[in-house]
């Protein structure tokens, strides 16, 4: 190697195991995944966490990173979620008449969509033969990932593999829900964002966000109350779901 | 902003604390979020709408949602971790995950507009006999 190659390498090492240089590509991708977005037009296929995350996958994979490595320097974005999910009492306070004239269709349409979503991942899995882990891992992916993670582990999941789902889920609810809502003939934003809030929880909310103020309020609902729903139903349905499987099978 | 910014922090804080204190089912952040709409229903009681949320505040908490999708990037990214399983059971997973997720977006907003309908007219109706 030239003296020069050697000391670009030397400096990339050196880079590559510092936040600095995760941090600023993560921000980086982002920025160009939205420009992306938004010269389409925001279309839904054109979601930002889905490229920018595969952009930047593709760049760990290519350099060997580590995920630990990239998470030092990502990692604080990924604390900003806190304190956004707490931003969410803005949007709420503000839409405080339109969530209070919905009270009891919100209410019922989260009990139907919340169970809909734990059978239904359950019981598909199940019919194609993945293992019980993968199962029960599969069951609170639609619910926002720290919650899904501690319920996977109670339940006999893999907790990582549940976060994973998770964000799967997320990103292709969000990628879904305008086509979908368009095809079922629904054009109440506040069903739409309640819907996208409760299936896809903060990725679909992010996404109702880009569509529309009140969607996105009814998304934020959505999500905040699924989360706690699913933490109570889950455990008890989840024995349920496995005993009706095995009678099936029988 | 930095006030702002300290005001969700320390909403999150006391979020994180009575979740911790109390064993609720709920992640910190999601008390935090209670708790400040419960300040917010207090500190607006007597305004006019227009001041009800506090201008910094707003600025801030928009700017946040308004880039909600980036934070999720770095917990996407952690799909890399899970490589050799999502190859084993792709297909189970993969059919699971996209059929249930229609299913449970298809029933949450068709739930919703039906009900809210019925409701609707129920309320009409009588409204609509009176003279």
């Amino acid at each position: 190697m030239t003296p020069l190659a050697i000391r670009v390498e030397n400096v990339w090492v050196y880079l590559a195991a510092s936040p600095l240089l995760w941090l600023t590509i993560t921000l980086a991708a982002y920025a160009a995944a939205d420009r992306f977005a938004v010269a389409l037009g925001r279309p839904a296929y054109a979601n930002p966490v889905l490229f920018a995350s595969a952009i930047l996958v593709a760049i760990l994979l290519a350099t060997g990173t580590k995920y630990e490595t990239f998470f030092a320097g990502a990692q604080f974005v990924h604390f900003l979620l806190g304190p956004a999910t707490v931003a969410l009492a803005v949007p709420l306070y503000r839409n405080l008449p339109k969530v209070r004239s919905a009270l009891v269709p919100m209410l019922a349409a989260l009990l139907c969509g919340s169970l809909t979503a734990i059978v239904s991942a359950v019981a598909i899995a199940a019919a194609l033969g993945a293992p019980r882990a993968i199962q029960v891992s599969l069951a609170p992916k639609s619910v926002t990932t720290p919650i899904a993670m501690s319920l996977a582990e109670q339940a006999g999941g893999i907790p990582t593999l549940a976060a994973a789902f998770v964000i799967a889920t997320g990103i292709f609810g969000a990628v879904t829900v305008t086509p979908l809502m368009n095809a079922l003939g629904l054009r109440d934003y506040a069903a739409r964002g309640f819907a996208a809030g409760l299936a896809a929880h903060g990725i679909g909310t992010a996404r109702a966000f880009q569509v529309d103020s009140l969607a996105g309020t009814f998304a934020g609902i959505a999500l905040g109350l699924n989360g706690a729903l699913t933490a109570v139903v889950l455990p008890i349905v989840l024995p349920g779901v496995f005993a009706l499987l095995e009678a099936l099978h029988r | 902003m930095i006030e702002s910014l300290v005001a969700l922090l320390f909403c999150q804080l006391l979020g994180e604390a009575l979740v911790h204190a109390l064993a609720l089912p709920l992640p910190g952040p999601v008390a935090g979020m209670m708790l400040l709409f419960l300040a917010l229903l207090w500190y607006g009681r007597k305004k006019p709408a227009e001041t009800q949320v506090p201008g910094a505040l707003a600025d801030t908490t928009d700017a946040l949602l308004r880039n909600l999708s980036l934070l999720f990037i770095p917990a996407a990214v952690g799909i890399v971790q899970h490589v050799a399983t999502l190859r084993e059971n792709g297909v189970a997973i993969a059919v699971s995950i996209v059929i249930s997720t229609i299913l449970a977006m298809a029933v949450t907003a068709l739930v919703f507009e039906w009900l809210g309908r019925l409701l609707h007219r129920a309320d009409e109706l009588p409204r609509a006999d009176a003279p």
